[in-house]
């Protein structure tokens, strides 16, 4: 799905169309929206504390190459292996090898958005290795062959008759039932031969501790600690951005994530992991690896605009609280990650080309940022993506596919634009002459970047007079 | 693929400019509670997220639990034979509880019946007082499947080891100089709401979570 262009305009149309998504979500987004406000309604006290957060986020990205290595350093010293790929394939492979080395066709996984990210699933189905979803909205969604539609809740755009459906359909003698208690259930009983069986567990990380070489991983339903605990190997994934100096750093940030996620004070599992299983005890993975996944973020790192992307601790609620997202869902978007976080992020690491009309997915209402849990100023970096299309000069910062949207007509018509409003004379006649005819003509005549503008709104009738008369009129000056 | 490192550290390190520090506020200062504070603060917390938080203390703890036990028809109790309240535990055993049984082998011998086993007993590292929540640092004698394993899950708090909050237990225990294998935070019993965000107990982990604390 990520190679390709996304249609949007088709994606949008069918989203917005579908009567019982709109429904599903809109619901839950204003739960999740609801139930964030009430956990920080003191608002004084949540601007200290996402100030808390944003400088604990920037410390870390200002020294990222020390950090992970001393990372690197702590968690080989404390017994575990790390490492390194710069791309999804290489994740994968590394994957791959670990799980063929213990001859394991089982893989159980807690959510990890690096590892939809990766395809991971997907590859190692392949070749013939099972990774099971064990996150009850995963499990979900992966029955159905579908990807996530949110970060936090990933099945959200489904209804509980559509999952009973589902689970009467593909889990072998499964009553029909609606009751939520009861697909609970069912799902529980699904997965705990699963989690008894799993050969390899495979999990994300929240945070990474560089001070002490720990793996932070945070959850209500106990799959994740089922998936790191239960099988002899652990493998964890995470982007090479998620790393923290301290582990005095994790309080704040974990209260900032479950409470802009869900609006908890805190889940019900925080897992803290630093070592694989020490001799004389018991139980936990005989190996834990830890995979750092680069996938463009260092390049974004470079540009000190961009670097504030990779703050993000994927809360999740810039998707709950944006106007576009809460109408359309994630599938419309087409990649991994939907939303504000997804418009800013997503184009950045795809190039431009492919995701960069993502970032036009924003009414610029700013709702995302006044929410973001560590202040990324997702307008502006939406702004720098949608200038970048059309930029001319390129630097080694640029985002990938740098003014691709660069073509001659356009460039004229901009010139022409610029040339226009520059020129009073000629701003003054074609403004009148507009205004006048405005009313007459039914519609522009749809050619050209007329007709692509045009496509997805409606034409502008022009005013009788232009916001520069208007203006002069105001005695204000204008030029 | 140490080529993969190379690349990526080379570039961060290649692209590197000076950023500015930015000051970092200081957390708010809260004030410190009180034992008696904290025990109704964690109580009340715990119980919104469905725990059972019984207040006892230790010369009475066994008794609560066994009356814990005898309200519900499990078919064993996992504990570890060697902790403190292990051997508390195995010096008087009623015939009538459900049996004892000892966590003693590795994983590998004994999964199943950790995996089928109803309920599992251990002690806590302390609770957190301002999201009401417990630490576990399990350890040999009482391994991390214990909490995790069993439907029900019972854990001892002694009052004492409450703090007020995450950072002031790292701070004053000194977490950071001995991280443990496994370091953990439960608020209650494993809980989803994935489905119409419909907030339902007991999904992967434990569906009951009690805690006794330990009130002396
Ligand atoms: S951009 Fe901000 S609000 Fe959106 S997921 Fe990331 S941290 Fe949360």
């Amino acid at each position: 799905m990520t190679e390709t262009v996304v249609d949007f305009p088709k994606n949008f149309k069918k989203a917005l169309g579908d009567g019982q998504l709109r429904h599903n979500l809109r619901a839950a987004m204003d739960t999740l929206g609801m139930r964030r406000r009430t956990l920080f309604s003191d608002l004084d006290v949540f601007e200290k504390l996402r100030e808390r957060g944003d400088a604990i986020r920037q410390r870390a990205l200002r020294q990222l190459p020390e950090l992970l290595e001393r990372l690197e350093q702590k968690c080989t010293e404390n017994g575990m292996q790390v490492h390194w790929a710069e791309t999804p394939a290489e994740a994968n492979a590394i994957c791959l090898e670990i799980i063929q080395k213990h001859n394991a066709t089982r893989v159980i996984k807690g959510k990890s958005m690096v590892s939809e990210e990766m395809h991971l699933n997907h590859f190692l189905d392949e070749r013939g290795i099972e990774a099971l979803e064990t996150d009850l909205g995963e499990y979900i969604i992966q029955l159905d062959h579908e990807t996530p539609s949110h970060i936090i809740v990933p099945a959200i755009h489904k209804n509980r008759d559509q999952i009973a459906q589902l689970f009467h359909d593909k889990i072998p003698n499964t009553p029909y039932t609606e009751v939520v208690e009861e697909l609970n259930a069912i799902a529980r009983q699904v997965l705990r031969e699963k989690f008894f069986a799993g050969e390899v567990g495979v999990s994300g990380v929240n945070f990474a501790v560089a001070e002490t070489g720990t793996l932070c991983l945070v959850e209500n339903e106990g799959n994740g600690r089922m998936c790191t605990t239960a099988p002899p190997v652990h493998i964890a994934i995470m982007g090479i951005e998620k790393v923290l100096e301290r582990l005095e750093d994790v309080p704040p940030l974990l209260r900032l994530l479950t409470g802009s996620a869900t609006g908890q004070l805190i889940t019900t599992y925080f897992n803290m992991i630093s070592s694989p299983r020490k001799p004389g005890e018991k139980d936990g993975p005989k190996e834990v690896h830890l995979v750092l996944l680069d996938n463009g973020r260092s390049k974004i790192w470079a540009d000190p605009e961009l670097r504030h992307t990779l703050k993000c601790i994927r809360c999740g609620t810039c998707l709950n609280h944006c106007p576009v997202y809460t109408r359309l869902g994630g599938h419309a978007y087409g990649y991994v990650y939907p939303g504000p976080i997804g418009s800013i992020l997503t184009p950045q690491i795809e190039g431009l080309k492919n995701a960069g009309a993502m970032a036009t997915a924003s009414t610029f209402c700013g709702a995302c940022e006044e929410v973001c849990p560590v202040k990324i100023p997702i307008t502006d970096i939406l702004r720098r993506l949608r200038t970048e299309s059309y930029d001319q000069d390129e630097t080694p910062n640029s985002v990938k596919d740098h003014g691709h949207k660069l073509n001659a007509t356009e460039s004229l018509t901009w010139k022409g634009w610029a040339f226009s409003n520059a020129t009073p004379w000629f701003n003054a006649l074609n403004a009148k002459l507009l205004g006048l005819a405005g009313p007459l003509l039914p519609k522009l005549p749809a050619v050209g970047i007329v007709k692509k503008w045009s496509q997805s709104r409606a034409l502008p009738t022009f005013a009788a007079k232009s916001l520069h008369v208007l203006a002069k009129e105001k005695g204000i000056r204008d030029e | 693929m140490s080529e993969a490192r190379a690349n990526i550290l080379n570039r961060l390190r290649h692209s590197a400019r000076p950023q500015p520090t930015i000051t970092e506020p200081e957390a708010a200062p809260a004030p410190p509670l009180s034992q008696a504070d904290k025990v109704a603060q964690l109580k009340q917390r715990m119980e919104a997220m469905h725990a059972e938080v019984i207040i006892t203390n230790s010369g009475d703890w066994t008794t609560a639990l066994k009356a814990v036990l005898r309200q519900r028809s499990l078919n064993g109790l996992l504990y570890a034979p060697h902790s403190p309240i292990g051997v508390m535990l195995s010096e008087g055993w009623d015939s009538d509880l459900p049996p004892l049984v000892a966590y003693e082998q590795s994983v590998e011998d004994c999964k199943e019946r950790l995996f089928t086993i109803d309920a599992g007993i251990t002690s806590t590292q302390g609770g957190l007082a301002d999201v009401g929540a417990l630490i576990l640092w399990p350890t040999p004698d009482e391994p991390r499947l214990m909490s995790l394993a069993p439907a029900v899950h019972i854990a001892v708090l002694e009052a004492s080891k409450i703090h007020d909050s995450l950072a002031s237990a790292m701070r004053t225990e000194r977490w950071a100089e001995r991280m443990p294998t496994n370091a953990l935070l439960i608020s209650g019993p494993s809980k989803t709401a994935d489905i119409e965000l419909v907030l339902t107990f007991g999904v992967h982990g434990p569906k009951e979570l009690i805690v006794l604390v330990l009130n002396d």
